[in-house]
């Protein structure tokens, strides 16, 4: 019998439609496949019994020619997004035994367009990490291995989960969330696509915060396409959420085939720094040349105060965290360490809920915020961050698309002992930028280091302006002919 | 008159700020959809975004900014086109998100002014530094459980104006006026019904003393949440003193927040504040910045009601009253509206005030009864008046009528008047005949006033009201006497 | 710049966690090297560049004053660690 988990979100919506196989038939597959994938640690939370429930009601749909255009596609949801009745850990022992009685907007929008959750994605703990190290729960490992070796690698965080299902073909797609590049450098390791829309595009309700005026939720999948199904199904509008877009969002599907032909296409030199992964560059080079290729006029371009982002970052970020995670006191929901009161009760709390990595960042943003340092820093990386999305606004009055790296390098030994934090955040180098000028950007399997594991490159656009994203994207996946870890169908 | 305190080592004069918190009126909180009424049962007021539910976010209310605005130009003030909410970071168990959605240094009201009413007529200006929208707190109660405290977050983001005062204050009183007079023009704006029984307006007062002719500030003390004017005006008084004592005993005042305890009559340390505060305000980045224009303030300040010190000046003007009259009538807007009414009705507003402010209001007082609750209604009131003017019923008898009034609530005067005969004797017929009869009786008396006594006239015109059971016109009366008593 | 045992204990104070005296040395090390990385932002002349608060361009979208939320202590309480009747309960506070 054919392997149901083979095809792409496409096709099988094809099959669906045709009856070539069962809603239930399909969510089945990715249970067993799920269930005999454990050892990779993607699920947190696995909710089989739900999902074959909501695949007979999605078969019911399709026999009536009611389908949705989602019905029948098994999803995995990141356990970052609060799923009603459903325990929901954000990777952290601080949420133990949190079952939110809402849906966060996102879910609530895949559900409604007939998706089926198989279960919750493991991550890193409050989606602060860049390799799923610092989960509760446990590493998550990629399914890629180095050609010749066993050692398990790092899927990339903090959608390491989500990453690792998808392209271990236990889920079709996945959600992810974005904040300093938590889809789109899991992508690049674990060879799949990853999109993070503009700031703005989809809801943050329900989704529990880690940076929220960075924080954006987006589609992870084998294809170009699927991320286009999946992305037109999680956007818009939410009066819920303040920061959320009233603006109609373009048909990314329908954009896929439109091409580069005419486009400029812009090429930052500060992201080829003079130590650069050499096979990242020549991969990069290569991208350029398949964008050519395909009628678009590739030029160099400047972003300044590249090298400042990652800085303004760690400051933007764990500011924000600070505060975000000042909730987590052990009153209302999840873990709570006695104490003689209620100070005592808050620290001993917090102390044995939050992991080194959360705690580690909660300090520095605590610090930054505190009187006497506020301007220096804060306020700083404010003024900072507005440069590097001028930066971004300039570049863009010159090309329709920028074209870099995901990441510096492929994915890295799960034993790699990195212990210089710093040198963890490095990870995210090329990602931050684009998070903290708020801008959409899209991880594109592109091509596999001479040890066979797989490189991404990255996209960006302008505010809003995802169809050039999906367009340069679709160009890419066609010219990189990306092998995936199965072959796709 | 200067409010000194006198001191071992010379005089003290007090300087106080005051921050007044004032619970917004609108139908839900500042960032959720749940009710903000009061005594509701315990967290039923609540919605997940007031749990702080983790992935939960703030939208703000229209009403709220709106009630801002008004409250802003009623204190006219400065309204900020471009405000931003900030995070105020700290832990309690009844701030649920660990931090308050306030404004920091960009608040939607910058600079005013209030002007106080002092008792003894006069009026002295105070300044008003800012006016913000914010969030309120949860509420702890501590006296149920011996070692558990309880919380209910009810009223945990509902939205609060804090207005803070500039440290323009110099005495317990003004600071009482002050608080007058800020809950006055809330309730005529109609932006805070000014409870502070139930906790809809609280006061925490800033308070330091320096000598008399120093224009030094000295360290102050926060008195945090006194819930009534009197208490405010006690504790400021108690804090000024420990202040002064400190100082003559060449101690140091440490900057602290503290709690007035109203059965001691004292303020102290508050236990749970210990801590120095470190509130790392920042933009709220749930929210953006709060932007209105000239239009929308425009069609605000196009429905703002008279405010009290305009109807004030009306009242001088337009009825002659006295400032402390006007003052005292303008300081409740239902009062106001109800003397209002009399005057038009009878025309006269001197009268009008005085059967409404004096005799009205001292039994509203005495019954503990709001002017809504008056037995007597404004068109019964004007047609006392009526009654009055038209010399139907005299000055004495209309008291007599108006104590009929309070009992037989609801009765027209005039039919009152009528029923009982009570009319006023304008005929001077019938008049000159008890006077006739009186001055017969009174040979001895009459003698005296003709021997120049002129004081005993009085005792006559007594006499004749007295025949008349008070129906005669004292004035004719007095009149007739004066004719013929000159024969 | 470094950081400080006292100010780490500040900030871990502020931020209600509870860090072991024997972690503070470590910790001051880890958190003074992160923030000396973070330093090199004072090469960058931000003077009149005005901050960027949020990640939108957007402009605040206002609610209409209507009661649509709550009712539901039930909700609200049910993954309360502690409760008592319809009140969360926390240790004894004295104010």
């Amino acid at each position: 019998m054919t392997d149901l988990t083979r095809f792409t979100i496409a096709s099988a919506r094809e099959h669906l439609r045709k009856k070539d196989f069962t809603a239930l038939e399909l969510t089945d597959a990715h249970i067993a496949a799920m269930e005999s994938n454990r050892h990779l640690n993607a699920f947190i939370t696995e909710t089989a019994d739900l999902a074959r429930e909501r695949a007979k009601e999605s078969d019911f749909r399709i026999k009536n020619g009611d389908a949705l255009p989602l019905d029948g596609i098994p999803l995995g949801i990141k356990d970052l997004f609060c799923t009603e009745g459903v325990q929901t850990t954000a990777g952290s022992h601080i949420l133990k035994g949190f079952r939110p009685n809402y849906e966060s907007t996102v879910s609530q929008k895949l559900r409604d367009a007939g998706s089926v959750m198989l279960g919750k994605l493991n991550l890193d703990e409050f989606a602060m990490g860049s390799s799923n190290m610092t989960s509760y729960y446990g590493d998550v490992i990629n399914p890629w291995k180095a050609r010749g070796h066993s050692a398990d690698l790092v899927p990339g965080g903090s959608s390491g989960g989500s990453a690792a299902s998808v392209a271990a073909h236990l889920a079709m797609g996945a959600t992810g969330t974005d904040t300093g590049g938590s889809i789109r450098q899991p992508a690049a390791f674990c060879g799949i696509v990853g999109v993070k829309p503009t700031y703005g595009r989809c809801s943050r309700w329900g989704v529990v915060a880690f940076a929220s005026s960075l924080d954006q939720a987006g589609p992870m999948t084998r294809t170009v396409r699927d991320a286009a199904i999946m992305l037109n199904a999680m956007v818009g509008f939410d009066p819920k959420d303040s920061t959320s877009a009233n603006l109609p969002m373009p048909d990314v599907e329908a954009a896929l085939t439109k091409g580069v032909k005419g486009m400029k296409i812009g090429l930052p030199k500060e992201y080829r720094p003079a130590g650069l992964n050499a096979e990242v560059g020549m991969l990069w080079d290569k991208g350029a040349q398949w964008l050519r290729d395909a009628g678009a006029e590739v030029i160099e371009i400047d972003l300044p105060h590249t090298k400042y982002a990652l800085p303004t970052y760690y400051i933007v970020a764990p500011a924000e965290a600070s505060s975000n995670l000042a909730r987590y006191d052990g009153v209302r929901y999840g873990l709570r360490v006695p104490g003689k009161s209620l100070d005592d009760m808050y620290a001993k709390t917090r102390a044995e809920g939050f992991g080194k990595e959360v705690k580690r960042r909660i300090l520095i943003g605590t610090y930054v915020l505190s009187a006497g340092y506020y301007d220096a820093y804060y306020l700083k990386a404010q003024k900072v961050r507005a440069l590097i999305a001028q930066d971004f606004e300039k570049a863009f009055g010159k090309v329709d698309a920028i074209l870099t790296p995901t990441a510096p390098t492929a994915a890295f030994g799960l034993n790699d002992k990195i212990d210089d934090p710093v040198a963890m955040y490095l990870n995210d180098v090329f990602t931050v930028p684009a998070s903290l000028a708020g801008i959409p950007g899209a991880s594109v399997p592109a091509g596999l280091t001479a040890h066979g594991l797989p490189l991404g490159l990255q996209v960006l656009t302008k505010r809003w302006d995802e169809e050039t994203l999906f367009r340069v994207c679709q160009v890419l996946e066609d010219s990189a002919k990306f092998p995936g870890l199965k072959g796709e169908r | 008159m200067a409010y000194i305190i006198k001191g071992e080592t010379g005089d003290w004069e007090v300087v106080i700020g005051l921050e007044v918190h004032a619970q917004v009126i609108s139908a839900a909180k500042l960032f959720s959809g749940a009710a903000t009424s009061f005594g509701s049962d315990p967290n039923s007021n609540v919605a997940f975004v007031d749990a702080a539910m983790p992935g939960m976010l703030p939208v703000i209310n229209a009403t709220c900014v709106e009630q801002a605005v008004r409250t802003g130009l009623g204190l006219k003030a400065k309204i900020n086109h471009r405000s931003v909410f900030a995070r105020k970071n700290y832990f309690y168990a009844d701030l649920p998100q660990g931090y308050q959605i306030s404004q920091f240094d960009q608040p939607i009201v910058g600079e005013g002014t209030l002007v106080l009413d002092m008792p003894d007529g006069t009026s002295r200006s105070v300044g008003i530094e800012r006016l913000h929208l914010e969030q309120d707190a949860g509420k702890s109660i501590h006296d149920i459980h011996p070692t558990k405290s309880f919380i209910d977050l009810n009223r945990a983001g509902v939205a609060l104006m804090e207005i803070v005062s500039k440290p323009d204050m110099r005495s317990p009183e003004e600071a009482g006026a002050y608080l007058k007079k800020l809950r006055s023009i809330l309730r005529y704006l109609g932006t805070c019904d000014g409870n502070m029984e139930e906790g809809s307006m609280r006061c925490d007062a800033n308070v330091s003393v320096r000598p008399v002719g120093s224009t030094e500030l000295r360290t102050r003390c926060e008195i945090k949440n006194v819930n009534s004017m009197r208490f405010v005006m006690q504790a400021i008084e108690f804090e000024a003193k420990r202040h002064v004592d400190v100082y003559d005993n060449g101690g140091k005042i440490d900057q602290e927040t503290r709690l007035y305890d109203s059965v001691k009559g004292e303020t102290r340390t508050m236990r749970s504040k210990e801590f120095a505060h470190d509130y790392r305000y920042f933009p709220d980045p749930d929210l953006l910045p709060l932007e209105f224009d000239d239009a929308y303030v425009a069609a605000i300040k196009s429905t703002l009601p008279e405010l009290p010190d305009d109807k004030k000046e009306r009242f001088i003007s337009q009825y002659g009253l006295s400032a402390y009259d006007a003052g005292v009538l303008v300081a409740e807007k239902e009062n106001a509206d109800f003397f209002e009414e009399v005057a038009k009705q009878s025309g006269d507003g001197k009268l009008a005030n005085s059967w409404v402010s004096n005799n009205l209001f001292s039994v509203l007082n005495a019954k503990n009864l709001t002017i809504d609750q008056s037995p007597i209604s404004a068109n019964h009131l004007s047609k006392l008046i009526a009654l009055i003017k038209n010399n139907t019923i005299s000055g004495r008898l209309a008291k007599d009528v108006f104590e009929i009034m309070l009992v037989e609530t609801g009765k027209d005067p005039e039919a009152i008047v009528s029923e009982r005969g009570m009319k006023q004797i304008t005929d001077t017929g019938a008049i000159d005949k008890a006077i006739d009869d009186i001055l017969a009786a009174n040979a001895d008396k009459v003698a005296q006033v003709k021997a120049g006594k002129e004081a005993l006239i009085g005792w006559f015109v007594g006499q004749v009201m007295k025949a008349t059971q008070g129906k005669a016109n004292p004035a004719l009366c007095q009149e007739l006497l004066k004719k013929k008593l000159a024969q | 710049m470094s950081l400080d045992k006292a100010t780490v204990r500040r900030i871990a104070h502020l931020a209600r966690i509870d860090v072991p005296e024997a972690d503070l040395d470590p910790m001051v090390k880890e958190l003074t090297g992160i923030m000396n990385w973070i330093e090199q932002l004072k090469e960058v002349n931000t003077d009149a560049v005005a901050p960027m608060t949020g990640g939108t361009d957007m402009k605040l979208a206002w609610r209409k004053d209507a009661v649509t939320d709550g009712a539901q202590p039930e909700k609200v309480l049910s993954n309360a660690p502690d409760k008592h009747d319809s009140f969360f309960s926390v240790p004894k506070v004295v104010e």
